[in-house]
C-alpha cells in the first residue's frame, strides 16, 4: 500500500496512470483561480457531430489514410475503423491502460489521443510486434511466464512492457513496477506480469536488443 | 434478465442430472501430463491480439447501441422525449417505455415497458432508454437529446439507515427483504455458559465492484427470426435462456457466442438487460448491434459485492475447544432481491467444529444497483469477521493463532445433517503453510521490531461452500482421419485456464499433444449445455466428462484397432499416436493407419458427468499467511510476503493454478485495503467513485514481492474421478483478514472495517494512545 501512494515514474518513457492523474490536478488548479475572464471571450469553433477530417495515421510501419470525426479517439479509430481489435478500451478515460500502444516509441494511452491527434506519430499497436505470424519477444515472453489471466489487459501490458524496455533494457523490479502501474489487472496476475517482463528482457538481449 | 427475481447462483440442490458416464473410470494415481506446468494452449491468441473478444467482434453494416440510465436513486419517469435524438442523423433505434411500440418492437411491449424501462427508477443507473446509431459518438449525443421528466422521490442509500422508522421505503412492503434467516444448532446459550473466554465484536466490510477489464455487453445480429449474439458471458447457456425466455422464441433461434471474455468474477452469470436491449434495437435497426457499456455504467448497474455488518460472538474453553458462535449480519443487494446476504454465514456454520451456533442474516433494501454474485459471494465478508475474532480469542486464551484453530478443526459438515467431507484439507493448510511460512520465527521476530515501523504477521482461514461441481455436464471427443483430436465443450474459459486444463485431460488419456487439440467451446450453436463457469465449480464439473468423452473415444479406437489387428482390445494400450499391445509385444498401429478410422472419417465419445458421491461434502479449504510493516506514523501497510495455502483437491496445472491463487489473493488485497463503494450517504445518494481512479483496485504497486501459493492435495478419490476441487473462490476468501490481523500483530490495533487505510490505521493508533 504504501508504495503505491507516492511517486510518479521515472524516466521519460510515457505517460504513467499516477503522472497523468498529477497533471489534470494541475489543470483544475489553474482553471479555479480567480482569474478575470476577458470581456468577450472568442468564441470557441465548434465542429458539427459527423464533420470528417482526412488524416494518415502511420501504424505499425503502414500509412493508413481515414477519414475520423475530430472527437474521436484513437483506439475507436484503430477498433472499429481499422480493424485493430488487440488494443482494448476498458474505460475510455485513461484509468485503465488496456488500450496502450506506443507513440514514438513511448507508451500512450489511446483512449486519451484523438485520431486526429495521432497524426505524425508513429504508432505501434501490440499487432506491429509480431513477425507475420511469429510472436515477438515481449509477447513470447508473456505466453511463457503465463503473464496474464483473461488476457483483456494482456496488449496493454505487453506494450507497457515493450516501451519500457526499448528505453531500460534491464529494467530493476522496482522499475518494472513503476512502469506497468497505469495498467491495471483485475484478474491480478501482477506478479506473472513482473516475471514475464524479466523474462522479456531476457529473450530481447538473446536477439540482440531488437524488436 | 428480472431483476426480480430471487438471486440466482450455484445451488447444488438445483442440479439437473445428465446420464451417467458409459463407464465409471477409476479415480487417477500418476499422472503424465495433468498437474504439470504448461503453459496456456490459447497463449498464443491472448498475446499474439487474435483471440477475439466479444467486444472486438465487427459484423457488416454494424452499429453501436448505448443506454440512458436514471440520474436520481430514487425516481418516477413522468415522461420521456426522443423526438431530437430521433431527428440526429445516423440514430437508427431509440426505444423506451414512452415510446410508440410499433411493428418489430409491438409484441415485446411488456418486456420493454415494466422490464427494461421501468417507470419507477429505484437506482441510479436505472435503464430508461436505449439507443442504437452509426458511431457510438452519435449514440452518446441521442442519450443527451433525449428529454426525460423525472420525479425524484426519497431515498435511502445505506442499509445501515433502511430498517429506521423514517427510512423512505425502497419497496412498498418496506425495506426488509424478507424476514432474517435464521441458522440455528444446539443452543448458544448453554455454549456461551460453558465458556471460559467469550470475545465479541462487530465488523463491516465495504460494497465492492467486479470490474472486469472488459465491460459488460454483447454484439447482437438477426438473420430474419435467428438471432445470434457475441456476449462477454460466464455462462452462453444461461444468456440463451434468458434471451429466449424474453422475447418468447425457441432456444434454436438464439445463438449465444462467448468463446474469449475479458473477466467477469460472477457479474457476467447471466443475462443482462443490456443484451436482450441489444437485441431488440437490432431487430429495430435490421443492423447488427454493438452494445457495451461504459466504465461507469458497470460500476453503477452491473453489480457488486454487498456490504456487510456483522457481530460476532465466540467463545471456547481454555484448552481452545469452541463452545459458542453467535454470529448476526445485515447487507444489502441494493433495490432488488439480489442475494443481499448470499453466503454471509457459510464460514460461522461450517469453518469450525462447535455445537452450538445462532445466526441471524437481515437483508435490507436500498436505493442502489443490484449485486450480483462476487467471488465467494458473502464468504470473504464472513471471514473478514470470524477469522479477526478467533485471533482476538487465540489471544485472550493466550494461545497461538494457529493452534486454537487446530484445535477445531472440522472433519464433517454441521449445517449439512453432520455429512464427512470427502477431504478436509484445513489442518494441513494451517500445519504446512506454518511450516512454509516459518510461522514461529516470523512472529517472534516480528516482536522484536522496535520504533515507528513495525512488523507484524497473521494468518486466517477459509472454505469455500461449493466447489465440488456436478452434473449437468456433456462434453464431446472426437478423433479425426489423421489421429488428431478435437474436443467440444460448453464451458466458458473466464481466463482461469479451463480450456488448457481440458486439453490436458485429453492428452492424458489418449497421448497426444495438448497443443495440438482443436478445441470449440462456448458456443450454444455448436457446443453441448454446461452451466455458467462460476462457483469455482467449472473443472470439477467438466473435467470428469471430458474424461470420460477421452476414454469412451479410447475404446472405440481400441476396437478398431483390435478388429484390425485380430487381438482383444483388452491387450491394447494408446501410445504417444499409436496402438501398441500392453504387453510390449511388437505389434502396433498408427492412428492414422486405421482403416476403419479412416472410412468413417471420424470417431466420436461423448462423456457425461456423473453425479457426485452420496452423503458426502465436497469443499476447498485454505489458509493464507501474510507479513506486514506498517507505518505508524503515517498508517501505511506495506504487504512484504503472503503465502496461500490451498487444499484444492488435485492440481490439474500447477501454472495456471499458481496464477489464479495469486489472483484471489490480489483481489482480496483489494477487498482488505483499498476497495469501498462511496454512495453518498444521507446527501444526494449518487454513487461518488464512478471510475478506477477514486474505486481503487490493486495496481502492479499493491501487490508483495513475495506471493507464494502451496498446493495441498490429499489424493481425494470421492469427490470426482479426476480429484479436483474447485479453487477460483477459496483463493480470495482469507485474505483480508490475515492481512488485518498481521496489522494488529504489528500494532495492537485492529481495523474492524474493510478497507485498511492509512487514515483508519492513524485514527486508531492514535484512540490506543490516548487509551481510548
Amino acid at each position: 500500500m504504501s508504495a503505491s501512494e507516492g511517486g510518479s515514474r521515472d524516466g521519460s518513457s510515457g505517460l504513467s496512470r499516477r503522472g497523468f492523474l498529477s497533471s489534470l490536478g494541475a489543470s483544475a488548479v489553474t482553471v479555479a483561480l480567480p482569474v478575470p475572464l476577458p470581456a468577450a471571450p472568442p468564441p470557441p469553433q465548434v465542429v458539427p457531430p459527423g464533420e470528417v477530417t482526412r488524416v494518415v495515421l502511420k501504424i505499425n510501419g503502414r500509412a493508413y489514410p481515414v477519414l475520423v470525426e475530430p472527437r474521436w479517439s484513437l483506439v475507436h479509430v484503430l477498433r472499429e475503423v481499422l480493424g485493430l481489435t488487440a488494443a482494448k478500451e476498458g474505460c475510455g478515460r485513461g484509468e485503465c491502460g488496456a488500450c496502450t500502444v506506443l507513440a514514438d516509441g513511448e507508451p500512450r494511452y489511446a483512449c486519451l489521443t484523438l485520431a486526429v491527434e495521432a497524426e505524425g506519430m508513429e504508432i505501434t499497436t501490440l499487432e506491429g510486434l509480431m513477425d507475420g505470424e511469429e510472436l515477438g519477444p515481449t509477447q513470447q515472453a508473456f505466453a511463457d511466464a503465463d503473464g496474464f489471466q483473461c488476457g483483456y489487459c494482456t496488449p496493454g501490458q505487453i506494450m507497457a512492457a515493450e516501451g519500457l524496455l526499448l528505453t531500460n533494457p534491464q529494467p530493476t523490479p522496482e522499475q518494472v513496477r513503476k512502469a506497468l502501474s497505469g495498467n491495471l489487472c483485475r484478474c491480478g496476475a501482477y506478479v506473472n506480469i513482473f516475471a514475464a517482463v524479466e523474462r522479456a528482457a531476457e529473450l530481447r538481449k538473446g536477439a540482440g536488443g531488437d524488436v | 434478465m428480472k431483476r426480480d427475481e430471487p438471486h440466482r447462483y450455484w445451488v447444488e440442490e438445483h442440479e439437473l442430472e445428465t446420464p451417467e458416464p458409459q463407464q465409471t473410470p477409476e479415480p487417477w494415481d500418476d499422472t503424465r501430463v495433468v498437474g504439470t506446468r504448461r503453459p496456456r494452449v490459447d497463449a498464443y491468441e491472448r498475446v499474439s491480439g487474435s483471440a477475439r473478444y466479444p467486444s472486438d467482434v465487427i459484423l457488416p453494416g454494424m452499429i453501436f447501441g448505448a443506454i440512458l440510465r436514471c440520474p436520481h436513486p430514487h425516481a418516477r419517469v413522468r415522461s420521456v422525449d426522443v423526438s431530437a435524438a430521433q431527428a440526429l442523423p445516423g440514430v437508427r433505434a431509440v426505444i423506451s417505455a414512452f415510446t410508440p411500440l410499433s411493428g418489430a418492437l409491438s409484441a415485446h411491449e411488456k418486456l420493454i415497458r415494466e422490464t427494461l424501462f421501468p417507470a419507477l427508477c429505484r437506482y441510479e443507473g436505472e435503464d430508461v432508454a436505449a439507443v442504437a446509431a452509426d458511431t457510438p459518438y452519435i449514440a452518446r449525443d441521442a442519450l443527451r437529446a433525449i428529454v426525460v421528466d423525472y420525479e425524484p422521490l426519497p431515498f435511502v442509500s445505506d442499509e445501515r439507515d433502511a430498517l429506521a422508522a423514517n427510512a423512505p421505503p425502497v419497496r412498498p412492503d418496506g425495506n426488509r427483504v424478507a424476514a432474517p434467516a435464521v441458522y440455528e444448532r444446539g443452543s448458544v446459550e448453554a455454549g456461551f455458559a460453558e465458556a471460559d473466554a467469550v470475545v465479541e465484536g462487530e465488523y463491516r466490510t465495504e460494497c465492492e465492484f467486479h470490474a472486469p477489464l472488459e465491460p459488460h455487453g454483447c454484439v447482437a445480429a438477426w438473420d430474419g427470426d435467428s438471432l445470434t449474439v457475441h456476449e462477454s458471458t460466464q455462462g452462453v447457456f444461461p444468456v440463451q435462456n434468458g434471451l429466449a425466455a424474453a422475447l418468447g422464441i425457441p432456444l434454436s433461434k438464439v445463438r449465444v457466442i462467448g468463446s474469449y471474455m475479458g473477466g467477469g468474477f460472477g457479474s457476467k452469470l447471466s443475462l443482462g438487460k443490456y443484451t436482450t436491449q441489444a437485441a431488440l434495437l437490432a431487430k429495430v435497426s435490421a443492423r447488427p448491434v454493438k452494445l457495451f457499456l461504459t466504465r461507469e455504467e458497470t460500476f453503477l448497474a452491473a453489480g457488486n459485492r454487498p456490504p456487510a455488518n456483522m457481530r460476532v460472538k465466540i467463545g471456547a474453553k481454555r484448552d481452545g475447544t469452541l463452545t459458542a458462535i453467535e454470529y448476526e449480519a445485515t447487507g444489502t443487494g441494493g433495490a432488488f432481491q439480489a442475494g443481499g446476504t448470499s453466503g454471509l454465514d457459510f464460514i460461522v456454520r461450517d469453518l469450525y467444529t462447535c455445537p452450538n451456533v445462532h445466526s441471524e442474516l437481515q437483508d435490507i433494501f436500498i436505493n442502489a444497483g443490484p449485486a450480483r454474485a462476487m467471488r465467494a459471494p458473502g464468504h470473504p465478508q464472513c471471514a473478514w469477521a470470524v477469522e479477526q475474532t478467533m485471533d482476538l480469542l487465540a489471544g485472550k486464551l493466550g494461545m497461538d493463532p494457529i493452534e486454537l484453530r487446530l484445535k477445531n478443526i472440522p472433519t464433517v459438515s454441521q449445517s449439512r445433517g453432520d455429512i464427512p467431507y470427502t477431504t478436509t484439507g484445513l489442518a494441513e493448510c494451517l500445519r504446512r503453510g506454518a511450516e512454509a511460512f516459518g510461522w514461529t520465527a516470523a512472529r517472534a521476530r516480528a516482536k522484536e521490531s522496535t520504533g515507528p515501523v513495525r512488523r507484524g504477521v497473521g494468518v486466517a482461514a477459509g472454505m469455500w461452500s461449493s466447489g465440488g461441481g456436478g452434473p449437468p455436464s456433456t462434453a464431446i471427443v472426437k478423433v479425426f482421419a489423421d489421429g488428431s483430436v478435437n474436443l467440444n465443450l460448453g464451458a466458458s474459459d473466464l481466463g482461469t485456464g479451463t480450456k488448457t486444463v481440458m486439453a490436458m485431460i485429453v492428452a492424458e488419456e489418449l497421448w497426444v499433444d495438448p497443443d495440438s487439440i482443436q478445441i470449440e467451446h462456448a458456443d450454444t450453436g455448436t457446443t453441448q449445455y454446461a452451466s455458467a463457469s462460476g462457483g469455482s465449480k467449472t473443472v470439477p464439473t467438466e473435467s470428469p466428462a471430458v474424461r470420460a468423452a477421452a476414454l469412451e473415444v479410447k475404446s472405440q479406437i481400441l476396437a478398431l484397432a483390435a478388429a484390425q489387428l485380430g487381438v482383444e482390445a483388452a491387450t491394447l494400450e494408446l501410445r504417444e499416436g499409436k496402438v501398441v499391445t500392453a504387453s510390449g509385444a511388437p505389434q502396433e498401429v498408427r492412428l492414422a493407419e486405421l482403416r476403419e478410422l479412416r472410412r468413417a472419417g471420424v470417431v466420436v465419445g461423448v462423456g457425461y458427468r456423473g453425479p457426485n458421491p452420496q452423503g458426502k461434502a465436497v469443499n476447498p479449504f485454505a489458509a493464507h499467511f501474510c507479513e506486514v510493516q506498517v507505518d505508524t506514523r503515517s498508517g501505511e501497510v506495506e504487504i512484504l510476503r503472503f503465502l496461500a495455502v490451498q487444499d484444492s483437491g488435485r492440481v490439474m496445472n500447477r501454472t495456471t493454478y499458481e496464477n489464479q491463487v495469486r489472483g484471489g489473493v490480489v483481489m482480496g488485497i483489494g477487498l482488505g485495503t483499498t476497495e469501498r463503494r462511496i454512495l453518498d450517504r444521507g446527501r444526494t445518494g449518487l454513487l461518488v467513485n464512478r471510475g478506477w481512479v477514486d474505486y481503487r483496485i490493486p495496481t502492479a504497486l499493491d501487490v508483495p514481492p513475495v506471493l507464494e501459493v502451496l498446493p495441498v492435495d490429499l489424493h481425494d478419490k470421492e469427490c470426482n474421478h479426476t480429484g479436483a476441487k474447485g479453487i477460483g473462490e477459496p483463493a480470495t476468501i482469507p485474505t483480508a483478514p490475515a492481512i488485518a490481523n498481521a496489522v494488529f500483530h504489528a500494532t495492537g490495533v485492529r481495523i474492524t472495517g474493510s478497507p485498511i487505510t492509512p487514515a483508519k490505521v492513524v485514527d486508531a493508533l492514535t484512540a490506543q494512545r490516548r487509551g481510548d
